[in-house]
C-alpha cells in the first residue's frame, strides 16, 4: 500500500451547490491525500461532474469549506484552481491535432528563449516526461493526429503534469478506450500516485476503479454515499452505495441470474 | 507542427497506424520514448528516399505539387513562346508577383483559422484610392498617407475579425459584405473621374517598377542571396548545436548541407537571372523581406502558436488559456493590413488610383497561390511561403498567357481551373492523410 499523508492536500467539507431550483451538491465531503487515488464514483446525475467543476474552479461552491493543505481556500475561476495546483483532464480531450505533442504539451505555456519558443528545451523536457512517465509513442514531434486514442489520452494526461500539479483530475480518462489502451492509461495513473500526487478518478468502470484507487467516495443524488478503502470493499457493496439500495434492478437481476445458475 | 520536416534524424513515421504501443512493463527502466517498432528512418541519401515515398503515399505532398506544376507551366510556355523563360521575362514576373503576394501572406494567416477573407481585393483597391486621396487631394506627406493607409487596412480588417469573433456571424459572410462594400467606398471616393494619379515618389517609387535594389547594383541581387543563404546556414548549425547540447535529435550536417545547398542554387540562379535583365526590384525584396519576418512570427513566437492551436481545435486552445477571439480580431486585422499593403504595391505598379484596383480576379488569385503554395483550407497547416510560391505559380501563368495574347475571358477561365485543381490537391491530400492517420 502506498504512503497516504496526514493532511490532506485536497479536502471538501460540507460543500453545497445550487443551479436554480436543482440541489446539485449537499454537504459534501472529499478528501484526497498526497499519493492517494480517490475514485469518485455514482450515476449519471449523483453530481460527480458538479463536484469536480467546483474544485476546477468552473462552479464556484455555495456552502462549505474547500480546504489546500489545511487552510481554507477559495475557488471562484479556473485560473484560482490551476494556481494552486489542480490539473483536470477533461472527457473530451483538449489537444489540438496539428500540432505536434511538445506543442500540445507545452500549449499557452511555451517557453521562451530570448522572447523566442525554446523549442529546444521544450523537446527535452517533453522527452524526460514522457520517458519518466514510461510513455511510449513513436516521436515527440509527430502532430497529435497520428497518435491513437490511448497514445493521446497519456498525452492528455501528461499535459497535465507540465504545470506541476498537486492534484490531478482524470475524467472518465477510459471511457472511450481499448483493453490495451486502457491498462496503459491505469498503469499512468499509478505512476502519478508514485510521483506523490493526489488523483480523482472519475469512471464508470469498477474493474478500473478497483484496479488502482485507493479509495472509493460514492455520490448519490448529489450527497455522499459512503467512502471505502477499495481493498476492503466487493464489487457488491459499491454497488449498492452507487444505486442506493440493496433491493434495486441490478440486485434484483444479479438475484436472477444466481438462482437461474442454481437451476 | 505543421512543419514536420524540421524535425530530425530520427523522426520515425508510425509503422502502422492500427497498431498501438504495447503496455509498458511497469519494471521495466524507462529510458527511451521511442516504440521500438516504429521505422526509424535510414541514415543518408536511402533513407531520404524512402523517408520521400511514405510521405507522398501518406498524402504529404508539401511542396512537390508546386514545384511539378511550375516547371509543367514553364515548359508549357517556353514551347509556345520562347521569350517566356527570358530574363526580362522572368523579372517581370518576380516584380508583379509580389503585389498580389502580400494580399496572399494575410490570406495564409486567415486560412490557418480555416477561415476565409472574401474582401482582401476590395480592400487592396480601397488602400490605393485612400493613398490617392491623403496624397493628392490633401497634401499630406506620401510617407505618412502610407503609414494612414496601411493602418485604415488593419482597421477593416479588425472590424471584419470583430464581427466574427464577438457577434459570432460567420467570416465568410461578413468579408463577402466587405468585398462589396469597401468597393463601394472607394468608388464613391475616387468620384465622377474614376482615376487618381499619384506623383511617382516616396513608397509609390519604392513600389513602382524602375525602383530597384541598390540601384540595379549587380552586386547587389548576389548581396540578398549570399545574405539568405549565410542566415540560413548559421541558423540550422547554431539550431543543431544547441540540440546536440540538449541531448534532442538533430539535423545532420549532411542535410543542412544539401538544404543549404538547394537554396544556395536557387538564390544565386534567381540573383543572375534578375541581374540579366535590370536588377531585383524593390517591391520584390519588400515581399521577401515579410515573407522572412512573417515566417518567423508564425513558427517561432507564441503568437503564431497561437493561430496555429485555434486552426488546430478551437477547445483546446480556449482550454489552454488562449484567448481565441483575440486571435481571431488581430488575424483579420494582419489580412487587412497586407491587404492595405498590397494595394500600395498595385498604385506602385501604374502610379494612379484606378476603378480596377483590387478587382477582377485579384482576390481568387490571391486565394488561389496561398492554397496552391500549400496552405490547407482546412486550417491548421500551412507555411506562408506558400504566398511566394504559389504566387510564382499564378504569375508565370498570367505572364504567360498575356505574351501569348491570350484573352481576358481565356485567362479567367484558366485562373478558375487552376483554383480549383489547387482546391482539389488539397481535398484529396488531406483525405489521405486522414487514411494515414495523418490529420
Amino acid at each position: 500500500m502506498v504512503h497516504v499523508s496526514a493532511t490532506p492536500v485536497l479536502a471538501l467539507r460540507g460543500v453545497s451547490k445550487r443551479f436554480g431550483a436543482v440541489q446539485a451538491l449537499t454537504d459534501v465531503e472529499l478528501e484526497v491525500h498526497a499519493g492517494e487515488v480517490v475514485a469518485l464514483v455514482g450515476d449519471n446525475g449523483a453530481g460527480k461532474s458538479t463536484l469536480v467543476k467546483t474544485i476546477a474552479g468552473v462552479h464556484p461552491i455555495d456552502e462549505g469549506i474547500i480546504e489546500w493543505d489545511g487552510k481554507p481556500v477559495s475557488i471562484n475561476k479556473p485560473h484560482d484552481a490551476q494556481g494552486l495546483g489542480v490539473a483536470t483532464v477533461y472527457q473530451d480531450l483538449a489537444l489540438c491535432d496539428n500540432l505536434d505533442v511538445v506543442g500540445n504539451l507545452y500549449l499557452g505555456r511555451e517557453l521562451l528563449h530570448r522572447g523566442v519558443i525554446d523549442e529546444v528545451t521544450m523537446e527535452k523536457n517533453a522527452r524526460e516526461l514522457l520517458s519518466t512517465l514510461s510513455i511510449r509513442i513513436p516521436s515527440v514531434r509527430i502532430p497529435i493526429a497520428s497518435l491513437s486514442g490511448g497514445q493521446r489520452q497519456v498525452v492528455a494526461i501528461a499535459r497535465a503534469l507540465i504545470g506541476d500539479p498537486k492534484i490531478v483530475i482524470l475524467d472518465e480518462p477510459t471511457a472511450a478506450l481499448g483493453v490495451e489502451q486502457t491498462a496503459q492509461v491505469l498503469d499512468l495513473v499509478e505512476r502519478l500516485r508514485e510521483r506523490d500526487l493526489g488523483v480523482i478518478l472519475i469512471s464508470h468502470n469498477m474493474a478500473d476503479v478497483k484496479a488502482v484507487a485507493d479509495t472509493v467516495a460514492v455520490l448519490r443524488l448529489g450527497k455522499n454515499n459512503g467512502s471505502f478503502p477499495v481493498k476492503d470493499t466487493t464489487h457488491e457493496e459499491i454497488i449498492a452505495a452507487i444505486t442506493g439500495a440493496t433491493e434495486n434492478a441490478v440486485t434484483r437481476r444479479a438475484g436472477r441470474r444466481t438462482t437461474e445458475a442454481a437451476k | 507542427m505543421s512543419d514536420t520536416s524540421k524535425t530530425v534524424k530520427q523522426d520515425p513515421e508510425p509503422a502502422s497506424q492500427a497498431t498501438v504501443a504495447p503496455a509498458d512493463d511497469p519494471t521495466a527502466a524507462p529510458v527511451t520514448v521511442l516504440d521500438p517498432r516504429l521505422l526509424i528512418r535510414e541514415e543518408g541519401l536511402k533513407g531520404y528516399l524512402t523517408e520521400f515515398k511514405r510521405k507522398m503515399k501518406g498524402g504529404e505532398l508539401g511542396s512537390l505539387p508546386v514545384v511539378v506544376g511550375l516547371i509543367v507551366i514553364w515548359t508549357i510556355f517556353q514551347l509556345q513562346n520562347d521569350r517566356f523563360l527570358s530574363a526580362d521575362n522572368l523579372s517581370n514576373i518576380s516584380y508583379y508577383l509580389s503585389a498580389t503576394g502580400m494580399l496572399a501572406i494575410g490570406l495564409v494567416f486567415v486560412l490557418l483559422l480555416g477561415e476565409i477573407d472574401l474582401s482582401v481585393g476590395s480592400v487592396s483597391g480601397l488602400a490605393s484610392t485612400l493613398f490617392a486621396v491623403f496624397v493628392v487631394d490633401h497634401g499630406v506627406n506620401s510617407w505618412l498617407a502610407l503609414v494612414l493607409t496601411v493602418v485604415t487596412g488593419v482597421g477593416i480588417g479588425a472590424l471584419h475579425g470583430w464581427f466574427f469573433a464577438r457577434i459570432g456571424v460567420p467570416a465568410f459572410v461578413v468579408t463577402l459584405a466587405g468585398f462589396l462594400g469597401w468597393n463601394g467606398l472607394m468608388l464613391w471616393l475616387l468620384g465622377e473621374s474614376g482615376t487618381i494619379n499619384i506623383p511617382d515618389e516616396g513608397p509609390v517609387h519604392l513600389f513602382g517598377q524602375s525602383s530597384f535594389f541598390m540601384d540595379q547594383a549587380v552586386i547587389g541581387g548576389y548581396l540578398l542571396a549570399g545574405l539568405g543563404v549565410a542566415s540560413m546556414l548559421y541558423g540550422s548549425l547554431m539550431d543543431q548545436r544547441r540540440r546536440r547540447a540538449a541531448g534532442v535529435p538533430f539535423r545532420p550536417t549532411s542535410e543542412i548541407a544539401l538544404r543549404v545547398g538547394a537554396l544556395a542554387v536557387a538564390a544565386f540562379v534567381a540573383a543572375y537571372v534578375l541581374n540579366s535583365s535590370a536588377g531585383v526590384s524593390n517591391a520584390l525584396v519588400i515581399f521577401l523581406a515579410s515573407l522572412v519576418i512573417v515566417d518567423f512570427v508564425l513558427r517561432r513566437t507564441p503568437y503564431g502558436r497561437k493561430v496555429f492551436a485555434v486552426g488546430g481545435g478551437i477547445e483546446a486552445a480556449r482550454r489552454a488559456g488562449i484567448n481565441v477571439s483575440m486571435i481571431r480580431i488581430t488575424v483579420f486585422a494582419i489580412a487587412g493590413g497586407f491587404a492595405a499593403v498590397g494595394g500600395m504595391f498595385f498604385a506602385g505598379q501604374t502610379q494612379s488610383a484606378t476603378l480596377n484596383a483590387g478587382g477582377g480576379n485579384t482576390l481568387m488569385l490571391a486565394i488561389a497561390a496561398a492554397v496552391i503554395g500549400g496552405t490547407s483550407l482546412f486550417g491548421g497547416r500551412g507555411t506562408v511561403w506558400s504566398a511566394l510560391l504559389g504566387m510564382l505559380v499564378i504569375q508565370s501563368i498570367q505572364t504567360g498567357l498575356d505574351l501569348l495574347n491570350m484573352n481576358t475571358s481565356i485567362q479567367y477561365m484558366i485562373t478558375g481551373a487552376v483554383l480549383l485543381g489547387a482546391v482539389v490537391i488539397d481535398s484529396v491530400s488531406r483525405r489521405s492523410q486522414k487514411a494515414a492517420g495523418r490529420a
